[in-house]
């Protein structure tokens, strides 16, 4: 953070001040709405298939959260696909992001501009593209023609991943001081052992919030996946998609209360782990 | 073989590309490449209804893109350009506020900004719809207060489009204003209030001008993602308020007339690009690279 001590206690108007902490507070709570309406309709009784309309307080649905089937095997293929393509993304984004930390060379520069190209893209044109990319069967540089399903969804997930990634990695390695490995090396420490005693440590925050960051892009993907995921292959948000023409089971609301508590607790255990260990490194420096 | 520059980088010729090959083999095959097969696909012809297309320099795609589809291209890009407005009234005091007021509660209040986007983009736009419904409680008090017709409704319309884009992309407006407002030195406010003596002034020319980088990030951030959307309107909107991204969704994968939905798909991205260029051009980007 930075020096201040985020106080601005001159910034004067009392008027002015008060109104800007009530657009402030709105605008909390107009993020808020939704949210609160998603975990008050998990615990509604809809008559008819659809949960649009509030009508009576249940249990009945956290009693029964997995009652839909079809649902619960698209939650769990988006759980395998934000997996597989987390793991490939981190391993490919944090290399990337070692090259610019650590290197200075020709080229350097351009690859920064490429790695952000991706991330100013619209979503509909990398689906499109990717798309046509998995339709041609006559590639010259892949010579297969691909079915769309589980691999290009993983495909389509690490593309998309690689760049946040390494742009992650990058902006929090910045700033390390990387000549505590050449100490290393010169007490005596083999080149493997420098990387896993020192620079692993070193850079595993940074590496395990571009993870998180990743997981959580995949898990949420819609747009892209609906381009390349072809007609058996169902995700999360492509059956909610495609479920929500006929039907909204306020299953979809429990399961969707359960990620965002989860979420809140994995956010909440991560930020107090990373203010523990930044104590602890501010004592130790 | 050790030396390294002021930010402690070595220099170093080969070594880097082995860390940089896999990585952007990846993009190339699966970013750059398939924007290639896309301009290809755009080119292309279909011999008859349910043939693979073939490559033609079909340029008729981009002129029947452009004939066919004009409105829903202006309709995107005034939709967008709207939310992305509203966005930056909303996300402006809030990042503010965290920056400036937040004290020790900054971190949570931060928190508070992303936590909504734990759940699922469909599910939120789900909500929308609910919250909005001619049955819900908003439209009723709306109807009784008689800003609303009887019959008025707020789903199927322009605004419940425009406020469902503002809405699913306003953290990407709050965290780069909010990144930009914590850089600013306080002491640099209060020198600037003994000398404009008037609060309004000083964040005038001395907040507003250090926040522009934040402002531009989060603007585009917003922009883009909201004129390529085509989930709010789906469920917000009707079919007078498609966008260009329910044209190609339905081109690409309801009609399969993929030279067409390539060629929509091409003069989107250039447009979108010819947009941010001007942006940047106006707004000055020195400080943003």
């Amino acid at each position: 953070m930075s020096a201040s001590s985020g106080t601005v206690t001159s910034t004067g108007g009392r008027i002015g001040r008060r109104l800007v902490d009530l657009a402030a507070g709105l605008g909390l709570v107009y993020l808020f709405l939704p949210i609160f309406v998603i975990v008050a309709f998990s615990f509604n009784k809809p008559i008819g298939r659809f949960n649009a309309v509030w009508q009576e307080f249940t249990l009945d649905n956290w009693l029964d959260p997995f009652k839909d089937k079809a649902l619960v095997d698209a939650l769990k293929l988006s759980l395998e696909v934000a997996a597989i393509a987390t793991v490939i993304a981190t391993v490919l984004g944090t290399f990337v992001a070692l090259a610019l930390v650590r290197y200075r060379f020709r080229g350097g520069q351009a690859v920064n501009f490429l790695l952000v190209l991706p991330l100013t893209a619209p979503e509909i044109v990398l689906g499109a593209s990717l798309l046509t990319l998995f339709l041609e069967p006559h590639l010259v540089l892949i010579n297969h023609n691909f079915a769309l399903g589980f691999t290009t969804i993983v495909l389509a997930h690490i593309m998309f991943c690689v760049s946040y990634v390494a742009l992650t990695v990058k902006a929090r390695l910045r700033g390390f001081d990387w000549t505590l490995e050449d100490a290393a090396m010169d007490l005596g420490a083999p080149p493997t052992r420098t990387f896993m005693r020192i620079t692993l440590p070193l850079i595993t925050p940074g590496i395990l919030a571009a993870a998180l960051l990743s997981f959580a892009l995949s898990i949420d993907d819609f747009i892209i996946t609906y381009f390349v995921s072809g007609p058996s292959t169902t995700t999360f948000p492509i059956r909610i998609f495609g479920q929500s023409r006929t039907a909204t089971p306020p299953q979809i609301n429990v399961l969707a209360s359960m990620i965002l508590f989860g979420s809140i607790i994995v956010l909440a255990v991560g930020t107090l782990f990373g203010q523990r260990r930044e104590r602890r490194l501010n004592q130790a420096t | 073989m050790n030396e390294r520059d002021e930010q402690g980088r070595k220099r170093a010729r080969y070594s880097p590309w082995i860390l940089l090959g896999p990585g952007m083999l990846f993009l190339f095959l699966f970013f750059f490449f398939p924007l290639y097969t896309l301009g290809r696909m755009s080119l292309s012809y279909r011999p008859s209804r349910f043939a693979n297309p073939k490559f033609g320099w079909e340029w008729d795609n981009f002129s029947h893109a452009f004939s066919q589809y004009g409105s829903q291209f202006t309709r995107s890009f005034v939709y967008a350009a709207l939310a992305t407005l509203l966005a930056l009234i909303i996300a402006y005091p809030l990042a503010y506020v965290i920056a400036f007021r937040g004290g020790r509660f900054r971190n949570i209040l931060l928190g508070l900004v992303v936590v909504p986007f734990f759940t699922n983009f469909l599910i939120r736009t789900l909500a929308w719809k609910t919250i909005l419904g001619d049955q819900g409680t908003v439209v009723g008090f709306l109807r009784d207060v008689g800003i609303l017709g009887p019959t008025g409704t707020l789903l199927r319309t322009p605004l419940a489009v425009i406020g469902g884009l503002t809405y699913n992309f306003l953290p990407f407006m709050v965290l780069p204003i909010y990144v930009a407002l914590e850089k600013i030195d306080p002491r640099l406010i209060d020198a600037a209030r003994d000398l404009y003596s008037n609060t309004w002034r000083a964040f005038r020319k001395v907040i507003v001008p250090l926040s522009m980088p934040g402002v531009f990030a989060g603007s585009l951030l917003v922009f883009i993602p909201a004129a390529g959307d085509f989930v709010n309107a789906y469920y917000l909107g009707n079919a007078q308020t498609s966008m260009i991204g329910n044209v190609v969704q339905d081109q690409f994968l309801v009609q399969t007339n993929y030279p067409v939905a390539a060629a929509l798909s091409f003069v989107f991205m250039a447009i979108v690009m010819v947009i941010v260029v001007i942006y940047a051009w106006i707004l000055g980007t020195e400080d943003i690279a």
